[in-house]
Order: structure tokens, then sequence, then C-alpha cells
């Protein structure tokens, strides 16, 4: 091959004086870097993709994961990543397939906008001696109420209001199928969001039996593959997402390997086991809003308008008018996937190059809502990027409803965003569904961990509104007043209708 | 777009009277009512608002305006108004020198019949036109400030101390049955007489005392609804959020003062039923209009005063009653002033609004 080989992405070393020889690094590698030759552990570095399951499993910290070891001749335009691009389709001719978000190094918006706090004129509000109130309510809201004075003084409500979830913090769990995802870590979020009141994504892969217990916290995909989806599936979730789009390949349909294709997933998905499981691109009965509109017709009246339907997209250029069509769809949620927001599999060139960010999709989605005077028509739910409780802040200032974590809440469960999600060996049990990798992962020791990760986001959020001066989560939303860019050009600044630190 | 905000902080002095058989009072009282919570101001701004001022001309719209010049500002406005409708008749307000008071515009009063032709299209045209006008004239700063757009009541407002604002208008010398007064302590800009309470709208006039920490939210809800925040104050949102709930979705006044500072969740859960479904209603279709931050606030038209604070109550607000006349102030001390007689003194739970409305 005249190609040969490249530098190493990683380089792993045992420190020999406090190695024990105990061999744990063996067991849990599952790409197979280590391996025992007499009383030696050999290194096979080239297989390392950075999971870190050895290093967080060795008793001695004798194990060290050098990025990088040797380096390309540096240059600014012939990155590493774009001649290993190269080298990896002249060898190939393919696709390149990638894991995770975006890895472009764009700047992120979030960390150039700053939140306001309190000081002398207004006081501050402390959540712990004051309520604070981060309810939520995601669907349609009429515009204004129609009320009756009784005679006795009561006053009657005569406007009916359609369904609504609820939900006690902003922060939901986004769609991760099973399939994509191990059975336990599906577990693990259901039963933390159960706990928390809030809900979780299926994902497109159908609903597990065993997770019919927690049914009610669960919002379930139909995606443009439709896999998994019939009555009961439908009447199981609290609510119904119709999928257009995804941040992480926005135009383009999912592929789920058929070696993630075992027998249970199989089952799930109602699909042969083995087979590959490919999304088409669009769905093939919306071509235009008002197939969209007669979907989500068609799924509340199977459902017998019991539940909301949220349509999500993948965020792009045009997303403000695609929303605008939505909320005209009769769907009750739209969902805004940015390009930051993860994947098990998707192509690189997708990944990187196609899409918006979450924070300008949000800010145009929700102007463009309030122009044309129908915000209340539909919730915006969030999602793509986001990584803390200050993002969380920062997106429902610029007018979201709630936001959805995906990355964040696998961190929580040991994902070391190693990017290898879409080889099916994944060292923590997550992305995976070989049984020996999906029992590490102890579905209630890492329900906790969730928990605790959304506890203490809603937390921060709680005292950011506190010194802000605000109790109530209402007026948080689409106050951009509260926000101000720092170092962001003025185009930006616009289409944030955000003013700059210091003015 | 240029929005700096000032607001009334922590130390603004209000107060509110109505006659419930409309009988009228002068000025002079709420002069000295007001002037007694000078501690609460900064001698940057005052203002007066009186309702049954103008019985002549009780059928016109009464729209007060502060001209930067009268001769370059004035006839652009005439006729813009003789476009909408009919200028019945116009004066200059009457004012009167005051050494602590620099007087920077000229005050006029249009007594105005607006079109209803012009609106085909509206069910309330004559209110409709008179909102278009207010937000044209005020966003486009050109000279002209409508500060005031009522039938049979008047705002009188200035940079300056109470008793100086007072003097400058000569009060006394109004007859109204329902008054509202502001002094205010600003920590921004200063000096703008626009930016003096009271803030009003067609019959709304507002005075507030606080800092409303949900205005961009607030702002940008309302201007979904056409309305345009011109005049870089939070307590101009007050009134078209009352405009906008009571006049055009029908709510009673104690309705929108539940949609503005609603009960907590907690509070919501714990309700029967009924009025859980109720509320819970009210939050979810109204939660862009919830108001947060300090705030005690006094809403009138012609027909009710009604005063309220934020729902946890982090500034004063106090009413007494004296026969037919309910008063609502931040200083139990001011009522007395006026009255001080006054009976059953007492202070309002937070989000509990007061209601004074005129005999029907
Ligand atoms: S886990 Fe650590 S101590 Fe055990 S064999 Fe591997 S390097 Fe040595
Ligand atoms: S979930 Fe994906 S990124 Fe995270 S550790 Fe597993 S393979 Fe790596």
């Amino acid at each position: 091959m005249s190609i040969g080989s490249t530098p190493l992405k990683f380089k792993v070393r045992i420190d020999p004086e406090r190695c024990m020889n105990c061999g744990r690094c063996i067991e849990n590698c599952s790409y197979g870097v280590y391996r025992k030759e007499g009383d030696d552990i050999r290194i096979n570095s080239r297989n390392c993709v950075a999971c870190h399951r050895c290093l967080a499993f060795c008793p001695r910290d004798a194990i060290d994961i050098e990025e990088k070891p040797g380096d390309y001749r540096s240059h600014p335009v012939w990155t590493r990543e774009v001649r290993e691009a190269v080298f990896n389709q002249a060898k190939t001719g393919k696709i390149i397939l990638s894991g995770m978000g975006n890895a472009k190094p764009y700047p992120i918006i979030f960390d150039r906008l700053v939140l306001d706090a309190c000081q002398v004129t207004n006081p501050s509000i402390d959540p712990l001696r004051e309520p604070m109130e981060l309810r939520t309510y995601l669907g349609k809201k009429p515009s204004s109420l129609s009320l009756r004075q009784m005679p006795n003084g009561d006053v009657e409500l005569l406007t009916k209001l359609t369904p609504n979830l609820q939900i006690e913090t902003p922060i939901m769990i986004g769609h991760m199928s099973y399939g994509a995802i191990s059975l336990n870590a599906q577990t693990a979020l259901a039963k933390a969001v159960s706990k928390i009141g809030t809900f979780m994504g299926t994902g497109e892969g159908g609903l597990h039996e065993s997770l019919y217990p927690y049914q009610n916290h669960m919002i379930v995909q139909v995606a443009s593959g439709r896999f998994g989806v019939d009555i009961n599936y439908l009447e199981r979730g609290a609510a119904i997402e119709i999928k257009i789009g995804q941040g992480a390949k926005p135009g383009i349909g999912g592929h789920l390997p058929g070696e993630k294709v075992c027998a249970d997933v199989s089952c799930t998905r109602m699909i042969p086991e083995g087979s590959d499981a490919i999304s088409p691109a669009p769905h093939h009965d919306i071509y235009s809003i008002e197939d969209l509109k007669q979907l989500v017709h068609s799924l509340k009246e199977a459902t017998e308008w019991k539940k909301p339907v949220f349509v999500k997209i993948a965020a792009v250029h045009n997303s403000a008018a695609i929303a605008a069509g939505i909320a005209r769809s009769g769907a009750d949620a739209v969902v805004v996937d940015g390009f930051r927001g993860g994947s098990g599999a998707t192509p690189r060139v997708f990944r990187d190059h196609v899409g918006i960010p979450v924070e300008a999709a949000v800010a145009s989605v929700d102007a463009k809502l309030r122009q044309q005077g129908i915000r209340n028509e539909v919730s915006i739910i969030a999602s793509g990027g986001i990584r803390e409780s200050a993002d969380v802040a920062k997106i429902i200032c610029l007018g979201a409803d709630a936001v959805y974590i995906g990355t964040s809440a696998l961190v929580a469960m040991g994902c070391r965003v190693c990017g290898t999600c879409y080889r099916g060996t994944c060292a923590w049990g997550i992305a995976t569904q070989k049984p020996e990798l999906v029992a590490r992962l102890d579905p209630e020791t890492n329900a906790v961990q969730v928990e605790n990760l959304i506890n203490g986001w809603t937390l921060e959020l709680a005292e950011l509104m506190g010194a802000a001066g605000i109790n109530s989560i209402e007026s948080l939303r689409g106050n951009r007043d509260r926000l101000r860019g720092y170092m962001l050009d003025e185009g930006l600044l616009n289409v944030l209708d955000v003013k700059t630190v210091g003015a | 777009m240029e929005w700096i905000r000032f607001h009334c902080d922590n130390m603004c002095g209000i107060i509110g009277v109505i006659d419930r058989r409309r009988q009228l009072m002068d000025g002079s009282k709420i002069k000295e009512a007001l002037a007694s919570m000078d501690e609460r101001g900064s001698g940057e701004g005052a203002g007066y608002v009186a309702y049954g001022i103008y019985p002549d001309y009780k059928e016109y719209y009464a729209l007060h305006v502060f001209f930067d010049n009268i001769r370059e500002h004035k006839v652009p406005l005439d006729n813009l108004l003789e476009k909408w409708g009919t200028i019945v008749h116009d004066e200059q307000i009457k004012t009167y020198e005051q050494p602590g008071l620099r007087k920077v515009h000229t005050p006029w009063r249009y007594f105005f019949r607006p079109d209803p032709n012009m609106m085909p299209k509206s069910t309330t045209p004559e209110e409709d036109i008179i909102t278009h006008l207010v937000m044209k004239v005020n966003s486009e700063r050109n000279g002209a400030l409508i500060f005031s757009s009522g039938k049979n009541l008047g705002v009188f407002k200035a940079a300056g101390w109470p008793e100086d604002v007072a003097n400058f208008y000569r009060i006394q010398d109004y007859q109204g049955y329902l008054w509202l007064a502001h002094n205010r302590y600003p920590t921004n800009t200063s000096g703008w007489w626009g930016g003096a309470h009271p803030f009003n709208l067609l019959n709304w006039s507002v005075v507030h005392n606080g800092e409303i920490t949900s205005y961009g939210t607030n702002r940008r809800y309302i201007e979904s609804y056409g309305y345009k925040c011109t005049m870089y104050t939070d307590t101009e949102v007050v009134a078209y959020l009352v405009d906008l709930l009571v006049r055009k979705h029908g709510l009673s006044e104690k309705m929108a003062v539940r949609a503005l500072a609603p009960p907590f969740w907690e509070e919501i859960d714990r309700m029967p039923p009924k009025e859980q479904e109720l509320n819970r209603a009210i939050r979810l279709t109204y939660g862009p209009a919830l108001m947060n931050g300090p705030f005690a606030i006094c809403v009138a038209n012609e027909n009710s005063l009604v005063g309220f604070t934020d729902r946890i109550k982090l500034r004063p607000l106090v009413s007494g009653e004296s026969g037919d006349r309910l008063f609502i102030s931040s200083e139990e001390a001011a009522i007395r002033r006026i009255d001080p007689d006054v009976e059953h003194i007492t202070m309002p739970r937070a989000g509990e609004p007061i209601v004074g409305k005129v005999y029907s």
C-alpha cells in the first residue's frame, strides 16, 4: 500500500513501576489495545480510541494516554484531519463515517453570551428561601381565554385547553434509540426522567417492553423508517415526535448497521435480525407542509387527540420559516436540533459542514413565530450542543421553552466522547449491543448519576434566575434583555436580538 | 434599535384615590400627599393623572403632547391628526414658571375625534386609531410625544420635584374623581419628561414603583400584538398588558391581575379542581405576560382603580377607605395627608389586587 501507516492518534503507556499486573485493562478494553504475552502486558496503541475505560479502572493509575504523540508537519490549511480524510478516502473510496457532534473549531455562541444579575436597584431572589418556579408546559396554548363571571362570584373557564406535557425542570433527554444505545443505557435514562418528573425520547427504534413501566415519561418517535411504529407504541408514549431531521446530519436519513441489530433490537424495531436499519432521507409521505399536517392529524386521530405531537427539524438556514409552517400544521412543539447535536453514526462531511448552531436557530424561530403572532401555537425545544446549565439559561433567554440533552446524559453514564459509537463496541456499555459490554452498565447506579446531573443543573438554573430577580421561568423565556453578547459581530447580535456587553 | 430602558427603582412613591360616586376632588391634596413622600423621590420626575377633568369635551380623546418646538413640530402632528380624524379644539396647556423646573417641552392639548372609517376592519376603530397614532408619533421621535390619550382625563408630568411639577401645571385647578400620582427616583437617564409617570394609553394610566425584571419577555410578548414600546420605561409595558388583557381579551381587572401576578404552582396544586384548572389555564395562556421583579403598581381607567404588588411583595402597598373613597399608596402617611381620618388601612397580600370601582 503506497500510503502506509499514519501517525498514531494516541499513545498508550503503562508505568511498570506502578503496574501490579492485575489485567483489568485487558478485560476492560473492547478495542483490543492490551494483550497478555507471558507475564507481560503488550500494548497496541493504534487500536486506542481514548475511551478511557482502562484508565478509569486501573487500580494503580499506571496508564497514561497521550494524544497525537507524533504529528504531521504542521500546516494551517492542510490540517491533520484534512490529510487523514484524504488518506482514508483514497484507500476506501467511501463516505467517511464519524460519531458525536460537529468537531470543527467554529466559535461557540453560548460561550460568547453572558447572563445578567441584579445589583442594588432590585433585589436578587434567594431560591433557598423563596419559591423558584421551573415548571414548564409543552404544547399548544390558547392565545386568549374566554371566562364567564358567575353570579356567585366564581369565574368559569370556557376555553378548552389542549393536552400539554408538564415538566418540573426544562431539561429533558433527547431521542437516542434502542439500537444506537443499549437497553441498559435507555433503562437508566428512563428511571432518571421518571424520578425527576421530566421526559426522554425513545428514538426511532421502538419501545422495548421492559420500558413500559416508564412509558408515561417517554416521547415516542416516528421517523422516516417508521421502525417500531404501531398503535400500541403510539398509545404508550406521553407524546409523539415526528422526526424530520437531525442536527448531526441534516438532509439525510439514518443508518443502523446490521451488527447492532440483535434479536431484541430486531423485535423492538420490527425488522429482521442482522439487517441494516436504513431510514430514508425524507419521509416518503411528506413532500410538503400539507403532507406534514396530514401526518400530524393522523397521529392525533389515532391517539384520540390525547397526546401532543412534536416535530423535530435540523437547524438549517431557513429554520424560522419551516418552524412557522410547522406551527400551522397543528403540531404542539417544534424541536430545533443544532449542528452540534450528537449522533451514533453520521457522515463526517454532514456532521462538520451542514446546518447552523442552535442558538441562532432558536433566536430566529422565536422571532419569526412572534412576528406572525403564533408563538403560542407551539413550544420550542432546543437541542444539540447543550453542555451545562448556563447553556440552558441562555437558550431559554433566546426563546426556547425547554431543552433536550443527549451527549451530556451519556457522559453522566461514563461516556468519554471518544466518538466511536458507530463501531458498536462502546467500552462503557452505552453505544453497543454486545451483551458482555452492555452488562457493564448498571441501570440503577447510572440512573442516579443522570438524575444527579439534571438536579444539579436545575439547582444552578434556579440560582441564575434568582440572581436575575426572576422567580418563574416564564419570565426568563425570550428575555433577551438579560443577555449580552461578548465579542459577537453586529450581524449575529441582530439575529440574536441581544445587545453587546457594556450597552 | 435603541432601547435604553429606565425604570423607577427602589424608592418611588405612588398614590391613587378614587371616589366611587365620581365626586370631584381638586389636586391640592394629592399634591401634598405626594410631596410628603419626597424621601422616595429625587426631584427628577413627578406626575399626576386626573379623571373627569374635561366634562365639556368628554366625547373626544384628550391628547396631551410634549412638543420640543412648536414652530417646527406642531404642523406635522396637526396634519397627521387631520388625516385620521378631526381636531375639535386645541390649545397650549397652561403652565407657570417654577424656579426649580426647566421647561424643556411645550405641553399641548388636543381634543380629537378619530374617523372610524379610517379603520374599517377593526371592531374598535376609534381606540385602534388612537393607539396607532400614539405608537407612530412616539416611535418616530420627531419632536412630539403623545403622553396622554384618554377621554375626559389628562396626565401632567415633568422632570422635577412633585410640588414644582404640581405648581407648574397648577394641578389644584383641576377637578377629578380619580387621581394617580407618582414621585420618581430614577437611576438612569434623567430629565426626560416622557420617562416620568403616570404612563397612559387610551383610558389606562399606570404608576409603578419598582423594576420589572421580566421586561424583555413582556415587551416581546406585547410587541407581537402590535404595541410598540417607545418610552424606554418598563411602566408602559404594564399599560399595554392591561389594555390587551382587559380591553382586547375581555378579562376582568381581577383576572388580569391574576395573569400578571399569578399564584405559585404550589398554591395552584392545592386548589380545588375547578379553580386549579382556571389558574393553570391563566398561567399557560398568559405566561409571557407574567411580571417578575419587585414592584407595586396602580392601574386606573375611567371606572376603576386597581393596585397590586409582585408575587412576593418586594415593594410596599397599603390601602385605606373613607366613605366613598378608596386610597392606595406606598405609604400610609401619604394617605393620611389627604384624609387624616382614613379607615380600614390594609396591606394586600402579594399578587392580590385592591380594586375600587365607581358605582354603576
Ligand atoms: S489495569 Fe493498571 S495495574 Fe492493572 S494491569 Fe492494567 S495497567 Fe497494570
Ligand atoms: S457512547 Fe460513543 S463516544 Fe461515548 S464512550 Fe461510548 S463509544 Fe465513545
